[in-house]
């Protein structure tokens, strides 16, 4: 129980730090860069820098390493303390956030002179996720997008032999599904707190999420009401259990069991399935690209990408690291190291990603993947939005409804921002 | 007139840095509250609004703000009686005549108001962890279902509420067991020549002499749990499903998460109109009851 009063000034110290921001950034030539990485990836990359700093002689590499869960509220509170670091890595939803604030280094003109990181070898979505207004502001570090995980002995048994490629498809093998396993078992698993599935089926579809300019939401759209209309479809056929996560016990032991055969998630989930199941199951799971409308559809741009941050004038040596973590030898070892997805395409045609079948469903969707609307108030849409959807698979709120109240609490959120572009309008005429 | 003077010149310092440290800040969060600062602002000042009282009028219009206002009353609904009767218990254990070794259980018990919260809260989650937890381990023994304790919606706010109370009784114990001292012996003695039984001299000999304290400790109790913050910030990060998401954390994540500086003071205001309101309420209370 904190002191209502010590929050409230600590608030407020924050804001009056501001303006020195300028002055506090300024740092001797030879203070060691800082860098500032979450997780896994911030305990990984100590390990790249030595050859860093070897190529660099004079040069020091200070890594900091923050915990995901507190990283975003850090990098804030460091930004209103203008005591931000040199380089960063961070998840490129986050990257229009500070794009507005002013935070981030263009990079355009040193990504067109540079030899090593180069867009055209790496993935178009992911790489406009980090072109925020035009500007490019960050470099794709590793990936990510969610996908199916299923069953593949359920769905043999059940009578599918390929994983499904179309919506219509999908609905045919679960009903399958759902019919082998019977009562006690569903055919999915679409968690009711994740708002990814969705996000997913509402990015295969033409009509953008957000509309004037990203000034109000377009949920109303024929697209997202045909994505929202599927997603509530698989609940009302009882393919999928209306729970969230934390309702599920031990998500690998209930997979195993056959309590589910589909579930949507992401690349961490290969190392996770491989150590949480038996190694005589091994064989029992396997990826499948996110079918779509009409053949395999697109899927949520994600990952996390190195920014420089402007203020510090170490942009050069700054920069230098990013080159370096962006070399092939340094994305073979870091993906090697913490399993993630790399961003360049060449490190997945070698060893050993070229021959993981696992993994090549990420491959083969990475090529389709598209970036979310890019305003700072998308992740709180994000979770309006499921929120909404929750209400619908639960209380049975109609379609209609729903997309009617997601973008009443879009335009809410938005309204600030409408303000904002109407402004803009205003002083460019 | 003179002496006056003198007296300004010494409390001036004092007065100076409450102003500057407190009354100030106060007074800027108040105005921060009617405006509509958040990381726009913060980019840029020229996109701060004036909105008046337009962040109070949205909070109370917001659901999340009520759940949160309800969660955070149910902990203290159920957490301040538990509490205040644990500290009067251990308590009462602690002045009674037969007890021995006094002094190491007066500090036993109040060791975890001096341990570092999150230390302790990290001790917590193992102990009620759904698998491998002991207190699930002992549930079973006695043939009882185990329970998700911070996984389920149902129970995390227990589990918070088990926690808290277990972290603070020691502290209310302390308040309770100086004021037992102060009940003269010779009140007990005619009670029992009177043959008043021990539960008759408890509740009118023993109760009625705490009075007060037990005022001073409801009053301290009640404003501290509805600050309810830190337990749910790191034992289970407002959820499971926003179930115990309280004022204070709401505000945290208005302020820190999304950076609604506004929204996150107008919450602090209105969190202090609560406070100020029960407390009035608790004093209303003692009053009729004689206890003021």
């Amino acid at each position: 129980m904190k002191g209502r009063e010590e929050t409230r000034r600590t608030a407020l110290g924050l804001v009056a730090a501001a303006p020195l921001a300028a002055c506090a950034g300024q740092r001797g030539p030879n203070a060691p860069l800082r860098f500032w990485a979450m997780g896994r990836e911030g305990e990984v990359v100590q390990r790249l820098i030595p050859a860093f700093e070897a190529a660099n002689p004079g040069l020091r590499v200070e890594v900091q390493q923050l915990p995901w869960s507190a990283a975003h509220a850090k990098l804030l509170t460091a930004f209103a303390g203008g005591d931000l670091p040199d380089l960063c890595q961070v998840g490129n939803t986050w990257l229009p956030e500070f794009a507005a604030l002013g935070a981030l280094e263009p990079l355009d003109a040193r990504v067109a002179a540079s030899a090593i990181v180069r867009p055209a070898d790496g993935f178009e979505g992911v790489w406009r996720t980090n072109t925020v207004d035009g500007v490019l502001c960050g470099v794709p570090w590793y990936v990510d997008t969610r996908l199916l995980f299923y069953r593949r002995d359920l769905l043999e048994k059940a009578g599918h032999g390929a994983a499904p490629a179309t919506w219509a498809q999908w609905l045919d093998a679960m009903e399958a599904v759902k019919s082998l396993v019977g009562k006690g078992a569903w055919a999915a698993l679409l968690p009711l707190n994740e708002p990814e599935p969705l996000l997913t089926l509402a990015l295969q579809q033409s009509d953008p999420l957000l509309r004037d300019g990203g000034g109000r939401g377009n949920f109303q759209s024929a697209g997202f009401k045909r994505a929202l209309g599927f997603y509530g479809d698989i609940f009302r056929r009882g393919l999928a259990p209306p729970s969230s996560s934390t309702e599920i016990g031990n998500l690998y032991d209930e997979f195993d069991r056959g309590a589910f055969c589909f579930y949507v998630t992401g690349p961490w989930n290969l190392g996770e399935f491989r150590r949480r199941l038996p190694a005589a199951r091994q064989d029992i799971w396997m990826t499948a690209p996110m079918p779509g409308p009409d053949g395999p559809g697109a899927g949520i741009a994600g990952g996390a990408s190195l920014v420089v941050f402007q203020g510090g004038g170490r942009a050069d040596p700054a920069w230098r690291l990013i080159e370096h973590l962006a070399t092939f030898q340094a994305q073979s070892r870091f993906c090697a190291l913490t399993g993630d997805l790399p961003a360049r395409r060449d490190v997945w045609r070698g060893a050993p990603l070229a021959s993981d079948l696992e993994a090549a469903a990420f491959r083969d969707q990475l090529t389709r993947v598209r970036p979310t609307p890019q305003v700072p108030e998308w992740e709180r849409i994000t979770l309006e939005m499921q929120l909404v959807a929750e209400q619908m698979v639960r209380g049975g709120l109609p379609v209609d409804a729903a997309t009617q109240e997601m973008d009443r609490r879009a335009d809410g959120l938005l309204e600030k921002r409408r303000w904002m572009l109407a402004r803009e309008g205003k002083s460019a005429t | 007139m003179r002496g006056e003077r003198a007296g300004w010149f010494f409390v001036a310092p004092a007065l100076a840095v409450i102003g500057v440290f407190f009354f100030l800040p106060v007074a800027a969060a108040f105005v921060l509250s009617l405006t509509d600062f958040d990381i726009y602002a913060l980019a840029n000042p020229r996109n701060l609004r004036f909105v008046g009282l337009g962040n109070y009028g949205a909070l109370l219009g917001n659901p999340l703000f009520w759940q949160a206002l309800g969660n955070t009353l149910y902990f203290v609904a159920i957490g301040v009686p538990l509490s205040i009767a644990a500290s009067l218990g251990a308590a009462l254990l602690l002045d009674s005549r037969l007890a021995r070794f006094k002094g190491l259980f007066r500090t036993a018990l109040f060791a975890p108001v001096v341990t570092t919260l999150v230390a302790v809260a990290v001790i917590w989650r193992y102990l009620l962890h759904a698998r491998y937890g002991l207190i699930d381990y002992g549930l079973h023994a006695i043939g009882l279902p185990a329970i998700d304790w911070l996984g389920d919606p149902h129970w995390a706010m227990p589990a918070i509420i088990l926690f808290a109370v277990w972290k603070n009784f020691g502290y209310n114990m302390i308040i309770f067991v100086a004021g037992l001292q102060t009940i003269p012996e010779d009140l007990y003695e005619a009670a029992r020549i009177d043959g008043a039984s021990a539960l008759r001299r408890f509740w009118h000999v023993t109760l009625p002499g705490l009075a007060p304290v037990v005022l001073l400790v409801s009053l301290l109790t009640v404003a501290g749990y509805l600050q309810l913050f830190a337990e749910p910030y790191v034992m289970t990060q407002g959820g499971p499903g926003q179930s115990t998401v309280s004022v204070l954390y709401f505000m945290y994540e208005q302020g820190f998460k999304w950076w609604n500086l506004g929204t996150a003071s107008a919450v602090a205001f209105l969190l202090f109109v609560l406070m100020l309101a029960v407390t009035l309420i608790q004093l209303a209370v003692a009053r009729r009851r004689g206890v003021l």
